[in-house]
């Protein structure tokens, strides 16, 4: 398989990547750049554990060729912490209760983090339509909905 | 044995914060595909069958092995060894018969996993098919197909009844008092089939095991796994090596739900790596192989007749249960006892017959899944009781108080019941929902229906299924707590760290428990499963503690001369009531105490172990299922649901779900309430959503675009979970488990609130909005 050099930015730091061309963004991510907080949970684009967000959007990640990210920014679970601070959605899905095996969990908070850039003050629908992609088998999903709609309460 | 405690305490029944949270929401959490393992890993790919049945004449390697990046390939000819949980009966890979579509019949390991796909192209296998078995009460007639003609041979517990020369793997009786008798002199009676489909678990982490070999043939694996103690024994069993050769690593686990129990996969690359020089071999399940190869939840046909006189007084309780196996029923005939033992559900009548028979079919193979055949019990006994009920005029609610199990009656093993909450549960639940008043539809075109149900499960487990603990103090006076229950989501970490800081008197804050479960280092556990840890390891690790801080009185005892009983430990500080002293847990923990005049020391580092085992669980008489004690205790609830039912389309919009759980004291409360109301969408989903489409064995439906999972817009906008605290005498301050249960009503209580509404009962799941519009149809409700 061939391999293609890419430009890209990665949470926020500028990276310089040979990637065979076969090779999906997740596995880039997982497997190049040992950035493993972004899931790998049906590789088909089902269940969105792989949801990262490529230029502002949220993505599932086995869904898009590495290639494809030439010169684009992507924003993983690893890159919700800045200056050592976590993100507003990390502290209150973990004061909410909306955390059992964490596997969703990645996923879930970038959906999340997309759903406030575009819309600060979602509805309970509204927030329930954004995350509708990413399945969590554990935790019943009220918890989660209810931490997306006090991180947009705290960031009011 | 421990004992519940009635004093006052800092940290049990405080909803403490997670302990494994922050790791997990910032994507630093290590799962076992995160482990890297550098360019020495080799991938593995499975040959697999595309018969349910057949007979396998001849496999062909020869050019899979030509293709340039292949390093192994081995076949069942390679393993003749047998492994199996309960029954074994299962060999790593099929020697000379296919049983399942799916079944592994040769594995590759290859550079890439892309060389290792196409190396499976190039294995030729020559089967000849066999007519298969499709459907379970078939199978269990003379003249049926035989899977397992070799049944009698096969290596079983004594508390397992395989009938040789059958499909039926396991029969379990109970046989109490003349139920024919009694449902001729009943007032009145009611009989009906409920039929329950196989379901998938879908953790949304896909199994992964990764196994390496040493030259002196010393196995190491790393598996998303529930039973890292389970797996090494078994592993080692099916590869005739001894378990001290075996060390499994199980780093946390992206949701299990019973299917990362036992063992299944996991296999695979132990016995692949064994062939590949020591390079470490990597087996990750795809999507669509984790719903049909793996371990899913057998399918049950559920015979039941229930009597009572005409007051409503249950008199007799019949449930014939044929449970759908599949190919291998090593996990399986266990989750028949249970559902025997438990046949009857949390009622009481002086008639009882029944009958559990697991049937091999050539259907994918069972395994443990949350509530372990409860789920699928209770589907039919709780709405045959329901049925019951209304023919017999009595409200549901008062037939429920009049005939659920009480303390000191007997079970249907002839157990006598221990204290239990249920009749609480029931009047929380029955009160929150209104039961009783019909509430209006919110719109012309639905009609809206109450429902409730009732449950009980028992951990269901070998009777002498142990637990131990170990906890070391550091320099600073932190705690580490080293377990081999394993954290699956549940909370257990983090209950173990109440335990711990609350029996030995330090800060919680101060006590660590952490993965992964190593089984070179960490103390032994059965099996992270049948809701046991809380009971279970929490008693361990009681047990550990109160060793440990008997350790650090004594030393100070010593070194002040003081009665070891005028001493305590409190917030990190051993004090005196005698003579007031104090003195820091820092201070003598590791470096022990200076005696007076430097005339030497006293203590050096503290240690504490801790261990459980029930004792106390005896044997069923195998003709009648009568004992002692079958079970070391129920854990019983109630659930209750307002729905309505969309008379154009059949859809269901569920208002609110009410549970409670009697877990005897919740050590965390909020982490119980977590597993209430994730049970509940967990059972809202596979009663609604979900069904493993088999046909002749093959499933049609293997991805979450066929098979659908509950998704955040089909859960209700509110579900409350009440907690009932009836101690358990032998729990750690009186708690038994719940993480199981909160599914287990689930099905018929949504079952219950849909005849309430429309007037025509829809008995058996999936309660499909298709299903439903149909049944509408054929009965008149719609046009």
């Amino acid at each position: 398989m061939s391999v293609t050099r890419i430009n890209l930015t990665v949470n926020g730091s500028k990276e310089v990547v040979d990637v065979p061309s076969n090779w999906t963004l997740l596995q880039m991510l997982r497997e190049k750049m040992a950035l493993t907080g972004t899931k790998n949970g049906c590789a088909a684009g089902e269940c969105g554990a792989c949801t990262v967000m490529l230029n502002g959007e949220p993505v599932n990640s086995c869904m898009v060729l590495a290639v494809e990210c030439d010169g684009a920014e992507v924003v993983t679970v690893e890159g919700l912490v800045q200056d050592g601070q976590m993100d507003v959605l990390q502290q209150t899905i973990i004061d909410a209760g909306g955390v059992q095996c964490g596997f969703c969990t990645p996923g879930m908070l970038i959906s999340a983090r997309a759903l406030l850039d575009r819309n600060p003050n979602p509805s309970a629908d509204e927030v329930r339509a954004a995350l509708v992609g990413n399945l969590c088998r554990c935790t019943g999903y009220i918890r989660i909905v209810e931490a997306v709609q006090t991180a947009a309460q705290a960031s009011q | 044995m421990a004992t519940a405690q009635t004093k006052e305490t800092t940290y049990i029944g405080v909803s403490k914060p997670r302990v494994d949270v922050r790791e997990k929401v910032t994507g630093a959490a290590v799962y076992t595909d995160d482990i890297q393992f550098g360019a020495a890993l080799l991938h593995a790919r499975v040959k697999r069958s595309p018969h349910p049945h057949a007979l396998i004449k001849k496999v062909d390697i020869s050019k899979a092995k030509e293709l340039p990046g292949v390093r192994v390939v081995v076949t069942g000819q390679d393993f003749p060894y047998f492994t199996g949980l309960y029954l074994k009966d299962r060999n790593i890979f099929a020697r000379d018969r296919v049983r399942f579509v799916g079944e592994a019949v040769a594995g590759v390991a290859a550079i890439t996993e892309e060389i290792a796909e196409q190396a499976l192209d190039l294995i030729e296998v020559e089967y000849e098919v066999l007519p298969g078995v499709f459907d379970a009460v078939k199978g269990a007639e003379p003249g049926a197909p035989l899977l397992h003609p070799n049944l009698g041979d096969y290596e079983v517990p004594n508390f397992i009844f395989p009938v040789p020369d059958s499909n039926i793997a396991n029969h379990f009786k109970v046989r109490k008092g003349d139920v024919e008798t009694a449902f001729a002199e009943a007032a009145t009676v009611v009989e009906h089939t409920f039929k329950v489909p196989h379901v998938q678990h879908v953790p949304i982490e896909p199994h992964i095991a990764i196994a390496q070999v040493d030259g002196d043939g010393n196995v190491t694996l790393w598996a998303s796994s529930q039973s890292p103690f389970a797996q090494r024994n078994l592993i080692a069993k099916s590869l005739n090596i001894p378990e001290s050769k075996v060390r499994v690593i199980a780093p946390l686990i992206g949701g299990g739900f019973g299917c990362k129990a036992g063992v299944t996969m996991e296999t695979i690359p132990v016995a692949i790596a064994m062939k590949a020089g020591g390079h470490p071999v990597k087996f990750r399940l795809t999507r669509e192989e984790e719903f049909y190869t793996n371990f899913v939840r057998q399918g049950l046909t559920a015979k039941v007749k229930v009597a009572c006189d005409k007051n409503g007084k249950l008199t007799a309780i019949q449930n014939q249960m044929w449970w759908d196996g599949g190919g291998y029923t090593d996990y399986g005939v266990n989750i028949t006892r249970a559902g025997g033992y438990s046949g009857t559900g949390p009622f009481n009548a002086p008639n009882i017959w029944v009958d559990s028979m697991c049937i091999y079919t050539n259907h994918p193979v069972g395994g443990a899944y949350r509530g372990f055949g409860m789920s699928e019990v209770h589907t039919g006994i709780v709405q045959v009781m329901s049925m019951l009920a209304e023919k017999a005029g009595v409200d549901f609610v008062d037939f429920l108080k009049m005939n659920v199990i009480q303390e000191g009656e007997k079970v249907l093993t002839g157990m006598t019941m221990h204290k239990t909450g249920i009749k609480d549960c029931i009047e929380k639940v029955a009160k929150e929902i209104n039961w009783g008043v019909k509430d209006a539809p919110t719109a012309p075109n639905r009609k809206r229906g109450k429902g409730i149900a009732v449950m009980w499960k028992a951990p269901a487990m070998p009777p002498n299924a142990g637990s131990s603990a170990l906890i070391k103090l550091n320099e600073d006076a932190s705690v580490t707590v080293m377990v081999g229950g394993q954290e699956i989501g549940q909370g257990t970490f983090t209950a173990m760290a109440q335990i711990a800081a609350e029996a030995m008197g330090v800060p919680f804050e101060s006590v660590k428990v952490k993965g992964p479960i190593d089984t070179q280092y960490s103390p032994y556990e059965w099996q992270t499963v049948a809701s046991r840890l809380t009971w279970s390891m929490g008693n361990a690790v009681r047990n550990a503690a109160m060793d440990a801080r008997h350790k650090i009185l004594e030393v100070v005892a010593e070194a002040w001369g003081e009665d070891i009983e005028n001493l305590d430990i409190k917030e990190g500080y051993v004090i005196s009531y005698a003579s007031e002293e104090s003195i820091s847990l820092k201070d003598i923990v590791v470096y022990g105490i200076p005696r007076e005049g430097y005339n030497g020391w006293v203590g050096g580092p503290i240690v504490g172990s801790g261990s459980f085992m029930p004792s106390y669980v005896t044997g069923l008489d195998k003709e009648t299922g009568q004992g002692d004690r079958a079970v070391v205790h129920y854990t019983t609830g109630a659930q209750a649901v307002d729905l309505e039912v969309d008379l154009d389309t059949g859809q269901l919009y569920i208002h609110r779900a009410v549970s409670a759980f009697d877990v005897g004291k919740a050590i965390n409360p909020d982490l119980v309430r977590c597993q209430i109301e994730g049970g509940f969408v967990q059972g809202m989903s596979s009663a609604i959503f979900e069904e493993m489409r088999l046909v002749e064995g093959v499933m049609q439906n293997p991805s979450f675009v066929d098979y659908r999972i509950a998704t955040t817009m089909d859960v209700p906008a509110k579900i409350d979970a009440y907690i009932v605290e009836a101690a358990q005498d032998d729990g750690p301050w009186g708690a038994r488990g719940v993480g199981e249960h909160p599914m287990v009503p689930t099905i018929p209580c949504l079952a219950n609130a849909i005849y309430d509404a429309i007037g025509v009962r829809v008995p058996n799941p999936p309660l499909s909005a298709e299903k439903v519009y149909l049944t509408m149809l054929d009965n008149g409700v719609v046009k």
